[in-house]
């Protein structure tokens, strides 16, 4: 049946208050989710406070600051810290973005920052993705082609390749994914929107031969059609990118074809 | 605790090949009830305080009988097709699963047939 109720040991308690440190003007409180594998009972909101005339803009700074210099124990994902790489995907203010393109500046009091939504935790605000992985590997996101290779590129006119603007731009940080709620309910047979763009990124190559097989992959109630047309995947997109409109595309393409 | 791969379970049991049909005839159905429930509507409040035998003559017009006929279909077609959905989103024991959309499906048959079959009685009556 439906789950009303959250399993064991989810609910998230308070956890420990950091102190500021002294002679510290600008403060800002940060209260990040704290869960530990190796530890006993439930996730935790700890509270830092950071001084933000010692700190970078973006929330990832604050982050590398608490990290640094209050506690090392805090366990997070980043790379690029320039939004390119996804690593940094996280729920920063009840929003899913990445924390190297997030303003401090522009959340209104104290700065709560979750692990993306109902993915299982490695550990703080470290999720599980392999999930999400295995279903782009499912798709296969890779140019499949029958004709004998060319002697040179394959060519692709200009109108051509302006249709896959909006799509070679994804970085699969999953902010989309983790943020649909049918992608909470089933998400090991729904692809999710990270993964029905990326499907529609190959759909929409004129390079590609194999558009029909690809869409065979996604006839189905689960796969693709778990899309509810909710949105919240393109509200969140921290690229501004729009994978509710790949998946509305995807649709239009089964109804062309029949 | 599985040890299949991560890939092996999202591949499941492949392509159910299957879903257009159930998502179109969702819109079609949908399509259909904005006039055929402004019909239905304006039907109704122009009948407010008729006498029963006046509305029984209004509804045995054939236009009018076959409106309501299509307002029902369109009605217990769209229903049942939402509530699958529903019901394939929130209930993940596979056994409820199937027992709850085999009840909704025979009772939205039952229903739009029961109203069909009145609308007939009422049309052949007259």
């Amino acid at each position: 049946m439906a789950e009303f109720t959250l399993p064991a040991n989810s609910k998230v308690v308070p956890g420990k208050a950091h102190p500021a440190p002294a002679g510290a003007k600008n403060l800002r409180s940060f209260k990040i989710y704290r869960w530990d594998p190796e530890g006993e009972g439930n996730p935790r909101l700890d509270t830092y406070q950071v001084d933000l005339s010692a700190c970078g803009p973006m929330v990832l700074d604050a982050l590398i600051k608490i990290k640094n210099e209050i506690d090392s124990t805090l366990t997070f994902r980043r790379s690029c810290r320039e939004g390119v790489c996804g690593s940094c995907a996280m729920n920063i203010d009840g929003t899913n973005t990445l924390a190297c393109t997030r303003y401090i500046s522009d959340v209104r009091g104290a700065v709560k920052i979750y692990p993306l939504p109902h993915m299982p935790v490695i550990k703080d605000l470290v999720p599980d993705l392999s999930t999400a992985y295995a279903q782009l590997a499912a798709i296969e996101p890779w140019m499949k082609t029958s004709s004998a290779p060319p002697g040179r590129e394959r060519l692709q006119t200009p109108e051509d390749r302006a249709k896959l603007d909006g799509m070679w731009e994804c970085i699969l940080c999953f902010c989309c994914t983790t943020s649909c709620p049918s992608y909470w309910w089933n998400g090991e047979r729904y692809l999710g929107p990270a993964i029905l763009l990326q499907a529609y990124r190959w759909i929409a190559d004129s390079r590609d031969e194999a558009t029909g097989e690809r869409l065979d992959q996604l006839e189905d109630p689960f796969r693709l059609y778990r899309c509810h047309t909710i949105m919240n995947c393109t509200k969140t997109c921290p690229k501004n990118l729009n994978p509710a409109k790949a998946i509305a595309e995807i649709k239009k393409l089964m109804l062309a074809r029949r | 605790m599985s040890l299949r791969t991560p890939l092996a379970r999202v591949r499941g049991l492949g392509s159910a090949k299957d879903g257009t049909h159930h998502w179109w005839m969702q819109r079609l159905t949908a399509v259909a009830l904005v006039p055929l429930t402004l019909w239905f509507a304006v039907g109704v409040i122009a009948h407010v305080g008729a006498e029963l035998s006046a509305v029984r003559l209004w509804l045995a017009r054939p236009i009018n009988a076959g409106a309501m006929i299509l307002f029902v279909a369109a009605v217990f077609h769209h229903g049942q097709l939402g509530m699958q959905v529903v019901i394939e989103d929130y209930v993940h024991h596979e056994g409820l699963k199937l027992a709850g959309i085999v009840a909704v499906k025979l009772v939205s048959a039952l229903l739009a047939l029961t109203c069909a079959v009145a609308v007939v009685q009422i049309a052949t009556a007259q």
